[in-house]
């Protein structure tokens, strides 16, 4: 990937504002995904395939996951699924590295794998005359990997590297520290590319196992969206992947519940020499399955999102200039997820923020929102749909979500009447149930 | 019948760029004005970025609490831009919304308000935001870079601007800066999306054509002399990693030179992809410089990066030194690469094959109305759209005695700054 030595600037940060875009113009010809456009197939051995035709460019997008994420770790060797799942790429049965990377830069395709706390995920894509190349590639390297010793020694120096830098990055080790403090003694508390000591524990033949044992089309979801038509992409997704099996997968284990904090934690990491620190301040948030999920996902546009950045953006950032970003948001998955607000200030002001961050949310959660916010950013919600679903890659992440989450084929059909579903009250009384303006976690990493 | 690309100017100097696509209920605008960090001497670093954020601070009729809140009721996505040559604002929207962002643009064109309560709470925010940038050591190494590449030309500083002029330029240097800059004669107003492109061009006729002109804003004008030697230069920074950035004077976009190079880039480090919006790049290892100096563990990663820019910029590599290794090692096997591609013309294969993952990644962008927008105003920025319309066939132009000389012309160590930072080791600890 390409990066600028000299970026633009903008008034809006990139990170954190801007997420998921979600609208409706039912009289417009492309309509929202639903059960007439979806192709929806079980293969024999377990894989889902989803597949939705686009053909205004000749281009393809798939995306989708495997049951083998960090969950299965030893805390000894954490990282051990995030190393695995990228290591696949780095040799197989047919192919070196080189030739594995030829095949796809030579038509300007890309693939890649990286593994979070319960999936590993993959993502590609090519030329829609490429599909069947990237989903070889794609079989080759989760079926047959070799992880040759000189590239897995290659990729632990990178590795290592990648976690030197996290170690200097404010903004990550405050939301670090933050999963430590609200899910102490869960596994959500391990961030999932482990630590330099356990990325040196591991071994080759720890990479291999773990593949051997893990990595099945058992819970295999895949998700094509582009200039294809879908039955031709199910058949081919059939030839690549139809006929694997692994009849040793486990389930993945259970989660256990997470200890709700008793009064507020605060804890600082230093890193020195640092301009600026960054703040993360919240509490344990809803699950995406959870009924409150719309009301609270409503209730955090209002606070941190809307607009600039909702209250919290209006307060640190547009009244008292504090911050070049301050905003708040809710991270809601398979398990539990967190309800958060970030901002980053000057050293000097992490007191001041902090402070005015908290009285935002205690004022939340006494008044919550008046019905002119939510109806603000439920407008919002709707209308920014479309602008979600116009690329490939918006209409795989709508099929994926869709599918681990049990959503329906007609999801985003309905989701303009699930919006307008919620009440000023509901937002209240889940604003109540998540936040305590008492029982926050806070976490600072800077030089001071 | 419309044709799906049309342009017009009205007679106060704007020019309109139309282009229809109906894959999508959606309709992005983009209104750019040829005004950058470039045009701010000395003691105003940073100037042109400040106003953008003043920007949405309101005018009388929409003050600053109404219009995120007007753009974000109505679903869109809304930002601007500040670049070295230009700064650029943008709404992306349902398209039965549209209006609103086109009466806003031609509104705050003239009538922002500049409050001087407004802007000294902006100025810390902009501080805010530098801190946060140096804060990365790319950041502060490309900041030295620049300065040392630059010694006449105004690329010479950092768009966000030195820290110096941040606290002491005032609000009237902002409000001159805007009233001299913002004008339709010195605007391009770019639109891509669902509508029918007569009765867009009325609409933007009925609302911008009785915005005055005004006379042609002044734009510094210092040629960078020819460099005459390699400069070398050192930052030092927390952390644990070593970064070496290479930058070598490169040609403008609008240069022919502009396509052999970026044919050479793609070859040393992988093609690089025109999406600004919603279609990543892809992975470059099988790229000259990664095989050589990544595979070889000299480096843990390698990027290369030419600017398109109005005046001749940079092309700039930049090296993740391998913990096992010494800046200095990486950098002569890196220039052992370059000599390869100065001595021997590379394959027409080779070139074929980086023409094909351009097209690729053409395709890619074309995905995204907001990127088609994108492009449409931005290449009028040094170019024209036909600069756009073209890129793939001048690339395909490109020739391996093309390549080379490109090669020999731009990368020779006496056109380049190499700049490292040298960590000071250790970090934060818990």
């Amino acid at each position: 990937m390409k990066r600028s030595s000299t970026q633009v600037r903008s008034r809006r940060p990139s990170a954190g504002t801007s997420r998921a875009r979600k609208a409706s113009n039912p009289n417009h010809k492309s309509a929202f995904p639903g059960p007439d456009d979806i192709t929806r197939t079980v293969l024999s051995n377990g894989i889902t395939v989803l597949a939705r035709a686009n053909f205004n460019s000749p281009s393809v997008i798939i995306g989708g996951y495997l049951q083998c994420g960090g969950l299965f770790d030893p805390d000894e060797k954490l990282g051990l699924a995030d190393f695995t799942a990228v290591a696949l790429m780095r040799g197989t049965a047919r192919r070196n590295t080189q030739q594995i990377f030829d095949a796809l830069e030579s038509v300007g395709a890309n693939l890649s794998l990286s593994a979070g706390v319960h999936t590993a995920g993959f993502t590609g894509r090519s030329l829609s005359e490429d599909l069947p190349l990237l989903l070889g590639i794609l079989a080759e390297t989760l079926r047959r990997p070799t992880f040759p010793l000189e590239q897995v020694e290659k990729l632990r120096a990178q590795l290592l590297t990648g976690l030197a830098i996290r170690a200097q990055d404010t903004a990550d080790m405050a939301s670090l520290t933050f999963d430590q403090i609200i899910y102490a003694k869960h596994p959500y508390a391990r961030p999932e590319d482990g630590w330099p000591e356990t990325i040196r524990a591991i071994s080759r033949d720890d990479l291999e196992a773990y593949h051997r044992r893990f990595y099945g089309p058992r819970g295999m979801i895949l998700a094509v969206a582009g200039a294809v038509e879908p039955r031709a992409a199910v058949a081919q997704v059939e030839k690549a992947l139809g006929d694997w099996q692994n009849a040793f997968q486990p389930e993945p284990p259970p989660l256990p519940p997470i200890t709700p904090l008793k009064a507020s934690v605060t804890r600082k990491v230093k890193i020195p020499g640092k301009s600026q620190s960054d703040i993360v301040i919240g509490s344990v948030g809803p699950t995406r399955k959870d009924v409150e999920f719309m009301a609270a996902s409503l209730g955090n546009s209002v606070l941190g999102q809307f607009g600039l950045a909702g209250r919290i953006g209006d307060v640190v950032r547009e009244k008292s200039g504090l911050a070049y970003y301050a905003y708040s948001s809710l991270n809601a998955g398979i398990g539990p997820g967190s309800w958060e607000v970030s901002a980053g200030v000057n050293p000097g002001n992490v007191a001041k923020a902090t402070d005015l961050i908290r009285k935002e949310i205690g004022r939340f959660i006494k008044k919550g929102v008046s019905a002119e916010e939510l109806a603000d950013s439920q407008s919002n919600f709707i209308g920014r749909l479309p602008l979600s679903l116009e690329s490939n890659a918006g209409v795989v992440n709508a099929l994926l979500n869709i599918e681990r989450f049990d959503l329906g084929l007609d999801y985003y059909r309905r989701y303009a009447d699930l919006v307008r579903a919620v009440s000023p009250q509901e937002v209240l009384a889940t604003a109540r149930k998540f936040l305590n303006p008492d029982r926050l976690a806070v976490a600072v990493a800077g030089p001071a | 019948m419309t044709s799906p690309f049309s342009q017009h100017t009205l007679s106060n100097g704007l020019k309109i760029l139309l282009k229809e696509i109906h894959t999508a209920p959606i309709i992005s605008a983009w209104i750019w004005y040829r005004v950058g960090s470039k045009d701010e001497p000395t003691g105003h670093t940073g100037l042109s970025h400040w106003v953008e954020h003043m920007q949405f601070k309101g005018t009388p009729q929409f003050p600053a609490s109404v219009l995120d809140k007007a753009i974000s009721r109505d679903g869109g996505m809304w930002n601007a831009f500040t670049y070295l040559d230009w700064t650029t604002y943008f709404e992306t929207m349902p398209a039965d919304k549209i209006d609103m962002a086109l009466r806003l643009e031609a509104d705050r064109m003239v009538n922002s308000l500049f409050d001087p309560k407004e802007t000294a709470s902006e100025r810390t925010v902009v501080i805010s935001e530098r801190e946060g940038n140096e804060n990365e050591p790319l950041f502060q190494l490309g900041e030295a870079i620049q300065q040392a590449a630059f010694r006449v030309h105004p690329y010479h500083h950092e768009i966000i601007g030195d820290l110096a002029d941040l606290r002491s330029m005032s609000r009237e240097d902002l409000y001159g800066h805007y009233q001299t800059h913002y004008r339709p004669n010195n605007a391009v107003m770019s639109v891509a999306g669902d509508f029918e492109s007569r009765a867009m061009f009325r609409r933007i006729r009925d609302l911008f054509e009785a915005l005055p002109a005004g006379p042609t804003p002044p734009r510094l004008d210092r040629p960078e002399p020819p460099a005459s030697g390699e400069h070398r230069l050192t930052i030092e920074g927390p952390g644990e990693t070593t970064y070496v950035q290479i930058c070598y004077h490169a040609p403008a976009g609008n240069e022919p030179d502009f396509f052999p190079m970026t044919v050479l880039d793609s070859l040393l480090a992988g093609p690089s992809s025109l999406n600004m919006f919603g279609g990543g790049g892809i992975s470059n290892k099988t790229s000259r410089l990664y095989r050589s100096l990544v595979e070889k563990e000299l480096a843990v990663a390698v990027n290369g990066n030419l600017s398109v820019t109005a005046d001749p910029f940079l092309y700039t590599l930049t090296l993740t030194v391998h913990p096992k290794h010494k800046a200095e090692e990486v950098l002569a096997a890196c220039d052992d690469e370059i000599r390869r591609i100065q001595d021997k013309p590379a394959g027409i294969k080779e070139i074929a094959r980086a023409i094909k993952q351009a097209r690729a990644l053409f395709a890619y962008g074309s995905e995204n109305i907001t990127n088609q927008a994108f492009w449409l105003g931005h290449a009028e920025m040094f170019a024209g759209y036909d600069w756009f319309l073209t890129y793939l066939d001048k690339l395909a132009a490109v020739t391996p005695a093309a390549l080379q000389k490109a090669a020999q012309t731009y990368l020779r160590p006496q056109n380049r700054v190499v700049g490292t930072y040298l960590p000071r080791g250790n970090g934060g600890s818990a």
